[in-house]
């Protein structure tokens, strides 16, 4: 892969393409950007036709060995790796650890394994499983194991130390193998950076990994919920300082839009896209405006696209404050979202969102949706699942075209600020 | 021999239309070639329609052996293809398929149901929504029950009286009556292209004389509900013969029901834990009494035996929840039976469920990966679901292509072959059934 750069603003956002992804090296990804998140190769909810009512889908999917995990056995046999297996085609497949949207339990990392959460309970990764897994799964890129396990409240410094220095061994152990595994020619693989909350650690971590023959970085230890934006900011700068310039960064597991737009800010080029999943599963739908654009016609009157009238505006309880340290649950609705299981969408005959040109928007109104959320209807996980992404990726296409406009502070501007003047705003 | 599963929305299943003296437009312009659905949106022709019947049956084949039909079935949205099986979209959605995915599938008609839908969000909100079709984004036709099944099957029935049948809301425990006049109101503001009568509904497996009582009941609640109608021009209400496994019952509820001028009749009071061996000859005595002009409508029936051998008894339109319930558990309708996906059996298998079958589901996805993806998300559902449904209409078109070729009664030798693995293990109600109607299996 080749990460060709259009724009770099000093120390921090960039703008440009990854290009020459998948073994022939056709397919390329937009940056910054996400991936399309999937559980065992399935975006959640949808079937391809379901799925391809998407116009813009990202070019990569991303598949977890927390959903293939126990699958080991089939894939080796099926021998032509996932996508295969998965009927996927025509899609780059990245292949990562743990399911940014599945909170794993704690303690039971250790200094040669990390383990995962399959359907059938925990399955334990020693380097060697986890490249045999690498092996059977064939992916484009993957993301080499890794012990994260610094996020839960008062880790201890030794810990975080440890998890850098076993990340490392990690790291070196996987390309060892990597190099001698003939099915994984042509592959990738991205070194993983850790450090918990501890500058020093994430430095070091970043330039030892950095010196590794790796095609790009993942972040990792920082999911939302694990410190405040700041502090986040904070350590995703000083490590994309040590990380040369012509490799991709991901983030894993931050995906609020807010978030994105700050660690954009800081030098992320790549995330998950499991966001959208999860407003789905809490039966809301995405809203917040991606507009920003000074049209000089409007100019003096209210701004277009209000997505959210003051009627919308949902009970400030309910959602986090931004820069408040937050350990609570990814669960929690946000303010970039309509709760559509909520009594007054009942008889609203709008569409999700006006001008939202997704299958949903196009073709079902708040009420029906309400309706199927109401009656626990399957439908309505398809039909919100189809929106967010869409929605998700709108945004994405909107913080490129902000970038290459100069016009990121204004997407700051509007994103933050619906969320403060919602903040305190009772109904 | 002809491929017995031809791919949905292929040409071997399009309107044929023979009889010319259908003065309508709708029926003019189906035969010269032209959609129907778009003449609806044509003015001059909305006019002419509101002067016709908004159902026309036009047999366009019978089976010289058997009682079976092939029929187009011009209802106000689009046309239907008969033997037709209509998949139940509850509450206002098949579920977890959208209606774009239904309509690929090239299901023309669809179930939904009154009394869910009465409970939620309730007739006022559907009206507002333009009816049910407004409401779901469903451009084809709908068919609403009256919600009488549901009463016996789901709630805790309070009493049946003349006046209606009083029964608890689940959802707020309050008492609520459902008369005849009430279950048409909603189903008027449901707007569905067939409406059903309430009927008196009396388990099959009840004998004596709350079964005669029920049956004259179900007559008196037919012309109330006649009477009820709003939208008779627009709307189709079909009675429903009940009468137990009651020969003289049937008869008589026959013999009443048709004198009314309904556009269609359903065969009610069936496909509950019935004898088969009684379910069979109370089909084939409806039939027999039932007028040939108007479509027959079997309840309750979807299993592909029943339905081939209802189709030679002289049965047009099938429901039933069964296919599109059984594929979220997993369970996977072919022409050899069912196959449990989840089974640790094909945990390894790459075939795709039907190697022969045309539907989404199987041009892309195995056995194996079906197996391995309902540990993970709701989609695997949804994949059978596709698969379930193409094959009860895909089963459906093959039965009305073999009627309009003269050779059902081959297609059916044929069906049966594929199905069970040995003769002996023909299920001897469908052999004396179909024995009945001239066919003999071997």
């Amino acid at each position: 892969m080749k990460l060709e750069l259009s724009r770099v603003v000093q120390g921090g956002s960039r703008l440009g393409v990854l290009k020459g992804l998948g073994r022939t090296g056709q397919h390329s990804l937009d940056v910054p950007g996400c991936l399309l998140y999937t559980r065992c190769g399935s975006a959640p909810h949808l079937t391809q036709d379901t799925l391809h009512t998407l116009s813009t889908l990202p070019s990569v999917t991303q598949v977890t060995l927390s959903t293939i995990a126990e699958h080991q056995e089939v894939l080796e046999e099926c021998k032509d790796g996932f996508k295969k297996f998965a009927g996927l085609h025509e899609t780059v497949l990245y292949c990562s650890l743990h399911d940014p949207a599945a909170p794993c339990p704690t303690g039971h990392t250790t200094n040669k394994t990390v383990s995962v959460w399959g359907s059938g309970g925990r399955i334990e990764l020693s380097v060697a499983k986890f490249m045999a897994l690498q092996r059977a799964v064939r992916p484009d890129w993957y993301q080499s194991m890794a012990d994260g396990e610094t996020w839960q409240e008062n880790t201890s410094r030794k810990r975080v130390r440890k998890s850098v220095d076993r990340t490392l061994a990690h790291l070196d152990e996987c390309l060892l193998v990597h190099h001698n595994t003939q099915e994984l020619e042509g592959v990738e693989v991205f070194g993983v950076v850790e450090g918990g909350d501890i500058l020093e650690e994430r430095v070091r971590s970043a330039r030892e990994t950095a010196k590794r023959p790796v095609s790009g970085f993942c972040l990792d230890g920082l999911q939302t919920g694990s410190m405040n934006q700041s502090l986040r900011t904070q350590l995703i700068t000083a490590v994309t300082q040590e990380l040369p310039e012509d490799k991709p960064r991901l983030l894993q597991g931050v995906g609020r839009p807010d978030e994105v737009l700050a660690c954009v800010e800081a030098g992320v080029d790549l995330f998950e896209s499991f966001f959208p999943f999860q407003v789905t599963e809490r039966g809301c739908a995405l809203c917040f405006s991606l507009d920003v654009s000074p049209d000089p016609e409007l100019a003096g009157t209210a701004p277009p696209a209000v997505l959210r009238d003051d009627e919308e505006r949902d009970t400030a309880g309910e959602t986090q404050e931004n820069g408040d340290l937050n350990h609570s649950d990814q669960t929690q609705m946000t303010s970039f979202e309509i709760d559509l299981n909520e009594k007054r969408y009942h008889d609203d005959f709008r569409p999700l969102v006006e001008g939202c040109g997704c299958y949903c928007c196009r073709n079902h109104q708040r009420a029906y949706l309400h309706h199927l959320l109401v009656t626990n209807e399957l439908l309505a996980g398809v039909l919100l699942m189809i929106h967010n992404a869409a929605h998700y990726h709108a945004f994405f296409a909107a913080l490129r075209e902000a970038l290459a406009d100069g016009k990121l502070d204004l997407l700051k501007r509007r994103l933050l600020g619906e969320r403060r003047a919602e903040t305190g705003t009772k109904d | 021999m002809q491929n017995t599963t031809a791919p949905i929305g292929q040409t071997n299943c399009q309107l044929q239309v023979h009889d010319v003296t259908f003065s309508s437009n709708m029926a003019a312009a189906v035969q010269s070639g032209v959609n129907a659905e778009t003449l609806v949106n044509n003015m001059s022709v909305k006019k002419a329609l509101a002067a016709v019947p908004p159902l026309t049956l036009q047999i366009v084949a019978e089976c010289p052996v058997t009682k079976a039909r092939a029929c187009d079935l011009i209802l106000p949205h689009s046309a239907v293809s008969t033997p037709v099986f209509m998949p139940v979209g509850t509450q206002g959605t098949m579920k977890g398929i959208t209606v774009d995915q239904l309509e690929g599938l090239g299901c023309q008609i669809c179930l939904g149901n009154t009394y869910h839908l009465g409970m939620r969000p309730g007739p006022e909100l559907i009206e507002k929504a333009n009816g049910l079709h407004g409401f779901m984004n469903w451009k084809r036709n709908l068919l609403t029950d009256s919600g009488g099944f549901q009463m016996v099957s789901l709630v805790e029935l309070s009493e049946v009286t003349e006046e209606g049948v009083k029964f608890k809301s689940p959802y707020d425990g309050k008492e609520i009556l459902l008369s005849p006049e009430k279950s048409i109101s909603i189903q008027n503001s449901l707007g569905s292209d067939i409406m059903m009568q309430l009927d008196d509904v009396v388990s099959s497996t009840v004998t004596g004389p709350r079964v005669e009582e029920a049956m004259h009941r179900s007559i008196r609640w037919l012309d109330r509900c006649i009477t009820a109608n709003k939208n008779p021009h627009k709307q189709n209400l079909f009675a429903i013969i009940q009468g137990g496994l009651n020969a003289e019952l049937r008869k008589a509820c026959l013999h009443e029901m048709t004198k009314r001028n309904v556009p269609g009749f359903a065969i009610g009071g069936l496909s509950g834990g019935e004898e088969k061996d009684d379910f069979w000859r109370m089909v084939t005595l409806s039939t027999d009494y039932l007028p040939p002009e108007k479509p027959r409508y079997l309840m309750g029936v979807g299993y592909a035996v029943d339905l081939v051998v209802c189709v030679a008894l002289g049965c047009d339109m099938f429901d039933c929840v069964f296919p599109t319930r059984t594929a979220r558990f997993g369970s996977a309708l072919v022409p050899w039976g069912s196959l449990q996906v989840k089974q640790k059996q094909y945990a390894k298998d790459m075939q795709p469920i039907d190697p022969d079958c045309q539907c989404a589901t199987c041009k892309r996805h195995s056995r194996a990966y079906l197996h391995a993806l309902f540990k993970s998300d709701t989609a695997a559902m949804h994949h059978i679901t596709v698969h379930n449904i193409a094959y009860q209409l895909t089963l459906m078109c093959s039965v009305r292509q073999s009627i309009v070729e003269g050779r059902f009664p081959e297609f059916i030798r044929t069906f049966m072959k594929r199905l069970f693995p040995s003769p002996d293990q023909y299920p001897s109600w469908a052999v004396d059934a179909l024995a009945s109607v001239n066919v003999t299996l071997e």
